[in-house]
């Protein structure tokens, strides 16, 4: 029942608001561990050398941008049954990050093709796939944000991305497979180089330390929903009045 | 006397017959995304050269890019109409399974749009000179295609049915969706061009439309439940 009880937004605020400074704290400590250790400790790869080191930032960050979307639309679907309102304004805050990560993703996985296959973009299966998944976080997002009803824009996004993740396997593998098909006879991404346990450490440790950021980012997102969405109630006033006495 | 069974199948027929019948006389509902269609391969030689011989490579990507265009217009306002006159209110509070007539509604808008779309290929397909054994397989695709495009797209547009012209919504919300049938239908007419087995993407092509089939006619009743009846 905790759970239920968590899902007020003046407790869930209280709450993250004593939490955020710890999560602030691991996920930096981490993140700066995990990058100090990949990009000046780890060795250079074999063949690609020192340009390998983006993978530290690459593969985190499309793992959140994979995992986020079922977050989201995990989320949609908790408030779509038990009519929370807080797990919709989690969807929003999912949605906003998962495409940015998304976004870095393919930004970072760009800069990286260019030493390594020789070209910025490449129409492989798998930076397609990635490039549907942006739009359909962009679709969601545009979802949310297109009625004047907000609680019903809110609902068909939740749908929508509902929708997504029945479609997202489907998308994946006729990618897979169109790619298979018109397959470059130059070009080979997927080459089986397993990754030597040097690397792999702090890359486990970047991958900790993106979740921990994730969760931070939804926190602050979803604080500033819970704030613009309960502006009307008395505990927000309250908060804000505290605020300002404080200040002077 | 009729009982519940009847009842259902009456809800299919009927609203069949309703969409055909309204839409007997509107040049909207067929002839323009046919219009449509031809403009768009119509510019594509202006924008390119008018060097015939290399349309025959690109074709099937071309004619698979106009249907899905032609179908993302034609399926934007599929319950537009019912929404503004609360018919589509009335079918939410009568006694009989919602995902009936709305699957009734969307078989006549594929009878209306992707049928003569289908119908009217082999012209596109001329002019843009694919070869000859291309035909057949483009013409099924496209029965296929439309489809399952005017399925899940009827999903999308339920969503968007509240905003009347929802602008670019639907298009941004639907196309990740139409990707798959997009990449099959053109594999269709590409295996058979290149004399390879082209029954197997229009298989799977089958297979999605079998699922779609299943599933979306419940999903838009289930959202109209959602959305318009708070």
């Amino acid at each position: 029942m905790w759970l239920y009880r968590l899902s007020s937004p003046k407790l869930f605020y209280h709450i993250s608001g004593r939490v955020i400074p710890w999560l602030f704290l691991a996920s930096i400590t981490i993140l700066v561990i995990g990058l100090f250790w990949g990009l000046l400790i780890a060795p250079p790869d074999a063949r690609q050398g020192d340009s390998f080191r983006i993978i530290y930032i690459h593969v985190p960050s499309s793992f959140l941008a994979l995992a986020g979307y079922y977050f989201m639309a995990g989320a949609g679907a908790v408030g779509l049954v038990w009519r929370t309102k807080i797990s919709f304004w989690f969807m929003k805050s999912a949605a906003s990050i998962g495409a940015s990560m998304t976004f870095i993703a393919l930004f970072t996985g760009a800069i990286w093709g260019r030493p390594s296959w020789g070209t910025y973009w490449v129409w492989d299966a798998r930076v397609t796939s990635m490039l549907i998944l942006l739009f359909l976080y962009l679709g969601v997002m545009a979802m949310i944000r297109a009625f004047d009803n907000k609680e019903l824009g809110q609902k068909n996004g939740a749908i929508l991305a509902l929708i997504g993740t029945v479609n997202v396997p489907i998308i994946y593998k006729s990618v897979d497979w169109w790619h298979t098909l018109h397959q470059p006879a130059t070009l080979k991404l997927t080459s089986d180089s397993s990754i030597h346990i040097d690397m792999l450490q702090p890359l486990l440790v970047m991958i900790v330390g993106f979740y921990l950021f994730y969760a931070l980012t939804i926190c602050l997102f979803l604080r500033a929903e819970i704030l613009q969405h309960e502006q009307a109630t008395s505990w927000v006033k309250d908060l804000c009045v505290r605020r300002l006495r404080k200040s002077g | 006397m009729h009982s519940p069974k009847t009842r259902h199948d009456i809800g299919f027929y009927a609203h069949f017959r309703r969409e055909l019948s309204l839409a007997r006389c509107a040049f909207d509902a067929t002839i323009a995304p046919l219009v449509f269609m031809f403009m768009g391969v119509a510019v594509i030689p202006l924008a390119l050269s008018p060097d015939t011989v290399s349309y025959s490579s690109i074709a099937p990507g071309i004619v698979w890019i106009m249907v899905m265009l032609a179908s993302l217009m034609s399926i934007e306002r599929i319950f537009t109409f019912d929404y503004d006159d609360g018919s589509l209110e009335q079918l939410l509070i009568s006694p009989q399974l919602l995902a009936q007539p709305i699957f009734g509604k969307l078989v006549a808008h594929w009878v209306l749009t992707g049928l003569p779309m289908a119908l009217a290929s082999p012209m596109m397909a001329f002019v843009l000179s694919l070869p000859a054994e291309g035909y057949l397989p483009m013409i099924l695709s496209i029965v296929i295609g439309t489809a399952y495009l005017s399925l899940v797209g009827s999903v999308c547009a339920s969503l968007t049915v509240s905003l009347g012209r929802g602008g670019f919504l639907l298009p941004i919300t639907v196309i990740p969706l139409y990707m798959p049938i997009i990449i099959f239908g053109s594999a269709t007419i590409d295996f058979a061009v290149s004399g390879m087995e082209w029954s197997f993407p229009l298989a799977i092509m089958g297979t999605l439309l079998c699922l779609a089939m299943a599933v979306c006619p419940i999903a838009v009743a289930t959202i109209f439940r959602f959305t318009i009846l708070f």
